[in-house]
């Protein structure tokens, strides 16, 4: 131990100094740096100008494979570059950067022939969500089975922690599916409008299309409404919701957890 | 001073869940998720395996699935990339919480970070950015370190960064600054072998020089890795350390003079870009396991036990 530590912040401007350049083209190298013997040093800076720039590109390119497949490297590598300048990382996370990616697509200029590449994105965005996401064992038929019929409407649940769902106003879950798969993207209506689920019961995240009024019903039940509830207001919002459907997609997911001990009725 | 670059005053005692399997004279590779299943196939390596903390700071899924797999037959070495201890702002205090639980969740051989930053004010900027060396940015990494080894219990090793600018105000060799830092918090060294090379091409430094004058004593363990060349403003060559290909033929022979001078210290191949197939990777850590073997036995070092 030192006696007497100096102030951590004490006088020390060269983090601010080198950085304000790092993503600001328009910057001169900084004056404070220079190469060996007083020699230039705008080439050696932007050693991590480029640094910072193509490694936060090549993560949003790792987050975002389907959309990349669909604008194009060239395109995607613009549209990431004017991203990580309005919108740098805030955390050293890296597996947490790129939320707010989705929301820039959903308004740069050059994607708007496009409408269904956000939710695409937000697709898989949740796709790592849901990949880091902690362990957690899934709902089992036999946890259902176990409930007594006259209690099943009040059997509340929680939500696995990998699950996450994505409404969209596209047919975004056919894009991701098929921007993510080996073989050839064919014709697709992008009009049609779907709700994905995201899920990762195990080891692999699963993506799968949701019929009319299960979205509906898992959020609720993600929500910690009791079942007969969700079901409710799943039939409220989509009349043709099918419970029994409903339920098999709750059990074939994973998308909930048995609720705590003390919460089941 | 302690010579027990594992231990500190706060380890905690926990029940292991590992088998404590060595470094001690052994060479490691970078761990790559994609080669897991090659190497449970093959036989099973004497080494250790590095892995960058952060790319297992999520809550669960196929990483960590995959390391308990790994560290169940193998040491690890726990090697922080973000924790930023060169900047003159405070550390950040939920990741370094992050980083500690790591540490008691992978039992790691050997734990350590840079003498680099990579925040500033909220921004992160995803690479190892450089520091002046005066008496008081020496003031602020000391500090750093010991609130990191506080933290974690362990003693951190710090490793030397390759570098493509100078600062004007620098008032110190980084060497002068290692040996200041390791004598002040008691830290111990990563010589990456390979960023000696890069940083002395790059600035006109004998890297022999700088091997000579760093405090080997406190090194736990050595990192050896490729690089890229560019030219700098003036046409001269200027190194990369780009991580992506074979060790030079110059590091190789800097690395040969290390162990020859220090013994066999446990060491890592980096490879993070353009990774190969297993058996490449597996082959260039048995080329510096050859050169450790032939150092002999690790002569009673308690660094790397």
């Amino acid at each position: 131990m030192r006696p007497d530590p100096l102030p951590p912040t004490s006088g020390a401007t060269y983090a601010a100094d080198f950085s304000a350049a790092l993503l600001d083209p328009g910057r001169e190298t900084p004056p404070l740096v220079s190469g060996p013997a007083s020699k230039a040093a705008a080439k050696r800076y932007a050693v991590y100008r480029n640094n910072v720039t193509v490694s936060l590109i090549d993560a949003l390119a790792a987050v975002y494979p389907a959309v990349q497949r669909i604008t194009g490297v060239e395109f995607f590598r613009a549209m990431a570059r004017f991203h990580i300048r309005e919108t740098p990382p805030a955390s050293p996370l890296l597996i947490e950067y790129g939320r707010d990616f989705p929301a820039f697509i959903a308004r740069y200029e050059y994607a708007e022939g496009m409408p269904w590449l956000a939710d695409t994105a937000r697709i898989e965005r949740a796709w790592l969500d849901a990949y880091h996401a902690a362990d957690a064992t899934a709902l089992a038929a036999s946890d259902l089975a176990s409930v007594p019929a006259e209690r099943l409407g009040g059997l509340v649940l929680a939500p696995h922690p990998a699950t996450r769902i994505v409404r969209s106003r596209f047919a975004a879950a056919t894009i991701f599916a098929a921007n993510r798969a080996a073989a050839p993207v064919g014709s697709i209506d992008a009009g049609e409008a779907e709700d994905a689920l995201i899920t990762r019961p195990e080891l692999d995240v699963v993506v799968r299309r949701l019929a009319p009024g299960e979205a509906v019903f898992l959020s609720a039940l993600c929500a910690g409404r009791p079942l007969g509830e969700a079901a409710g207001a799943a039939l409220e919002a989509h009349p043709d919701f099918d419970i029994a459907a409903g339920l098999a997609t709750l059990i074939e997911s994973g998308a909930c957890a048995p609720a705590k001990p003390g919460e089941t009725p | 001073m302690t010579r027990d670059l594992t231990a500190h005053p706060n380890r905690e005692a926990f029940p292991p869940r590992f088998p404590a399997h060595p470094v001690a004279g052994l060479a490691g590779t970078s761990f790559k998720p994609a080669h897991l299943q090659a190497i449970l196939a093959g036989p099973r390596p004497r080494g250790f395996f590095e892995i960058h903390a952060e790319n297992y700071m999520g809550a669960g899924g196929p990483p960590h699935r995959a390391l308990e797999t790994l560290r169940r037959d193998h040491a690890v070495s726990l090697h922080g990339v973000c924790l930023s201890i060169g900047a003159p702002q405070p550390l950040d205090k939920a990741h370094l919480a992050r980083f500690r639980a790591l540490v008691r969740r992978w039992e790691p051989a050997l734990v350590s970070e840079h003498l680099a930053w990579s925040t500033h004010g909220t921004t992160y900027f995803n690479d190892l950015l450089p520091l002046p060396l005066t008496e008081a940015t020496l003031a602020v990494v000391c500090d750093h370190i010991d609130e990191v080894q506080e933290a974690i219990g362990r003693r951190l090793l710090l490793e030397n960064p390759s570098t493509y600018v100078l600062y004007r105000e620098s008032t110190m060799s980084e060497t002068d600054f290692l040996h200041t830092v390791t004598r002040r918090t008691g830290c111990g060294l990563l010589l990456d072998v390979n960023n000696v090379f890069v940083s002395a091409t790059n600035h006109g430094f004998s890297p022999l020089a700088y091997l000579a004058d760093v405090p080997l004593a406190s090194v736990g363990e050595i990192h050896l890795a490729g690089h890229t060349q560019q030219s700098d403003d003036e046409g001269d060559p200027l190194l990369i350390d780009s991580h992506d290909r074979p060790v030079a033929d110059a590091v190789w022979t800097l690395f040969e003079s290390v162990i020859a001078r220090a013994g066999p210290i446990p060491t890592l191949i980096e490879w993070d870009s353009e990774i190969p197939e297993w058996p490449r990777l597996e082959a260039e850590a048995a080329a510096a396991q050859a050169i450790l073997d032939r150092a002999g036995a690790p002569a009673g070092r308690a660094d790397a036990a």
